[in-house]
């Protein structure tokens, strides 16, 4: 084609197209999940990498069932592997396998599916299956008693009893080193605060994601707690709480879901600082331990009402969307 | 099996239309209360039906015989005072004769006073039909309702307990999914379920019309033109000719669900169904804002 020609090309808009796809963002964010599926991997032995095997299986073949009964392809998105990526590393490793598969198919087909697909869902898929699976299979969620073992000449921990959120509770002292490290129980992935970090900066150095949910999140969760958690502002107890539970991957991983958090930049603001606040809640004054996938799903129902108050002002016109008076 | 075979108001017909066509629970979504609270075993659900269906037919009956006496004014209050009592019977009958079910049900037994289904039905059929008919209407809305619950019920203590009926069917290796059992489990399987029937009666609809014109062997099949006249005699009563492709809501359309004044003085093009005392009506409304 000539240039004359290419001049005269007449289209309709967009005429400007950006190289950033959906499918480039969810490959980024796997990859981005991978150092902490690699540390729970190293840390509880093969049977880790047999849950998250399943969990993504089951997602990716029910988006694919799912696209195949609507003659549709929405697997090449990739967002069914990040979903159950993102469950996977929010199970407990001792889960028997079909509750995995399970809770992949949950979150998936009711939670994003039914609703519309990606783009559509009210929840994050990956929590809802979470959820789903608490309430389902409480004992069996909770259990976090790994055994010890050896594979391949390499050999690993055995980890047993309360995770270190709920010796926190219980008023025990835990070492804070060993959490960040990730040398505790928990689920998958959750463990290893240096690993999601890790894997955090890669997300925020490519602009997938910024900081400003996972920023006022984790401040206004540590301002609740010293606050409300009776000990003050202790740095021990303040780094302990950073860094134990699902805190640092629901607020880098799943509190930034494109899809379900809100849109307003101060809309985001308000979303931080609820789920830091709900979640403190749900730890201090909650019965269980953890509270940040149950935090993190009511602030995704809250996201409509947020976006209608923080809608900013359309240029043009006065608060509320009525033009100027000539 | 068409609906045109059917003739209008006869029992086949109101119990077709009660089970299947305007099913209370996958059709008309009413009486979600009890819906959603009692089916955690496949036996409560059949014991609320039961016991909602005792009380529809006779409140039924009642209302349908007694509506010519009932001013149409204080017609809500005499509907609740009519099925209030029946249901005092049936919950006095329940705890004599079957008192582990009355325990299991608890308060939604005396909640069925309240119960949407049978006002829904006094206010749109009751009220402007025969004895009969009436009486088969509560018949097939109470078994609709009945095959609704007993379903969501099997399959909430299916998948929450492993059990039907009571008895453990799946093997003891089996986790029960606890979730079935609580109160999200019954939004999923209500769900579910509607959408399953959904899904059978568009298949059905298609397969009806591809095989459209096949030779009805009734009985009570009907001329085409007595059909036709029926159906249209039988529109003001309750239009149930179509209901998902009909933009009325909850067949209150041409029938007595709402108040008759909001209605007719929102849609003054429907002036032929106006009786009189629909007219003097508007005219006191007129009077009272002047």
């Amino acid at each position: 084609m000539s240039e004359e020609k290419k001049m005269l090309k007449v289209s309709s808009n967009p005429h400007i197209r950006s190289r950033v796809s959906t499918s480039g963002i969810m490959l980024a964010v796997v990859l981005a999940l991978l150092p902490a599926a690699g540390y729970g991997i190293y840390n509880f032995g093969p049977r880790a990498m047999a849950v998250i095997g399943v969990t993504v299986a089951s997602t990716v073949l029910t988006e694919a069932l799912y696209g195949f009964c609507q003659k549709k392809t929405t697997i090449t998105d990739l967002s069914a592997v990040v979903t159950g990526l993102l469950l996977a590393l929010n199970l407990p490793v001792n889960l028997p396998l079909w509750m995995a598969a399970l809770g992949g198919v949950f979150a998936i087909l009711v939670a994003k599916l039914l609703f519309g697909g990606l783009g559509q869902n009210f929840m994050n898929p990956a929590l809802a299956g979470r959820c789903f699976l608490l309430i389902s299979f409480p004992k069996q969620m909770t259990d976090f008693a790994t055994a010890g073992g050896s594979f391949g000449g390499i050999t690993w921990d055995a980890y047993t009893g309360a995770t270190p959120l709920a010796a926190l509770k219980a008023g025990e002292s835990v070492n804070v080193m060993d959490m960040i490290v990730g040398r505790v129980g928990g689920t998958i992935g959750e463990t290893s605060m240096i690993a999601i970090v890790a894997g955090a900066c890669i997300l925020l150095l490519l602009g997938i994601i910024d900081l400003r949910v996972p920023g006022s999140y984790l401040i206004s969760f540590v301002i609740f707690v010293g606050l409300f958690g009776g000990r003050g502002f202790e740095p021990a107890y303040l780094s302990a709480q950073l860094a134990g539970g699902g805190l640092m991957l629901g607020a880098f991983f799943m509190a930034t879901d494109y899809v379900t958090r809100p849109i307003t930049v101060k809309g985001q603001y308000v979303f931080g600082i609820f789920l830091g606040i709900m979640t403190g809640i749900f730890r201090i004054f909650g019965p269980g331990a953890e509270g940040v996938s149950y935090a993190i799903i009511l602030g995704n129902l809250l996201v409509p009402l947020i976006e209608k108050v923080t809608r900013p002002r359309s240029f043009g016109c006065r608060k509320g969307g009525k033009a100027h008076e000539a | 099996m068409s609906d045109r075979r059917l003739t209008a108001d006869k029992p086949a017909e109101r119990l077709y239309n009660g089970l299947v066509k305007e099913n209370p629970t996958f059709v008309l979504m009413l009486g979600m209360c009890p819906t959603l609270a009692v089916t955690v075993s496949a036996i409560n659900g059949l014991g609320m039906g039961l016991t909602t269906t005792a009380v529809l037919m006779l409140s039924n009956l009642m209302i349908s015989l007694l509506r010519k006496v009932i001013p149409g004014r204080v017609r809500i209050p005499a509907f609740i005072v009519i099925i209030a009592s029946f249901v005092t019977i049936v919950q006095l009958l329940l705890e004599a004769y079957l008192p582990a079910l009355n325990k299991s049900l608890g308060v939604y037994i005396p909640l069925i006073v309240v119960n949407c289904i049978i006002l829904g039905r006094a206010e749109s059929y009751a009220y402007s039909h025969s004895a009969i008919a009436s009486l088969f209407d509560g018949l097939g809305m109470g078994l609709g309702f009945s095959v609704a619950l007993t379903c969501i019920g099997a399959v909430r203590e299916l998948l929450g307990a492993g059990k039907l009926f009571g008895m453990a069917v799946l093997p003891e290796s089996f986790t029960p999914i606890s979730i079935f059992a609580l109160a999200p489990g019954a939004f999923f399987v209500l769900a579910g379920l509607t959408a399953l029937q959904n899904v059978w009666k568009s298949k059905r609809s298609v397969h009806a019309s591809a095989s459209g014109s096949e030779s009805i062997s009734s009985e009570e099949m009907p001329t085409k033109q007595a059909d036709s006249e029926s159906a249209q005699e039988a529109l003001p009563a309750g239009c149930v000719q179509n209901c998902a492709a009909c933009g009325v809501s909850g067949c209150s359309g041409h029938g007595r669900f709402y108040d008759d004044r909001y209605q007719d003085l929102s849609s003054d093009n429907k002036s032929d169904n106006k009786s009189d005392e629909d007219g003097l009506t508007m005219i006191e409304l007129e009077e009272e804002e002047s």
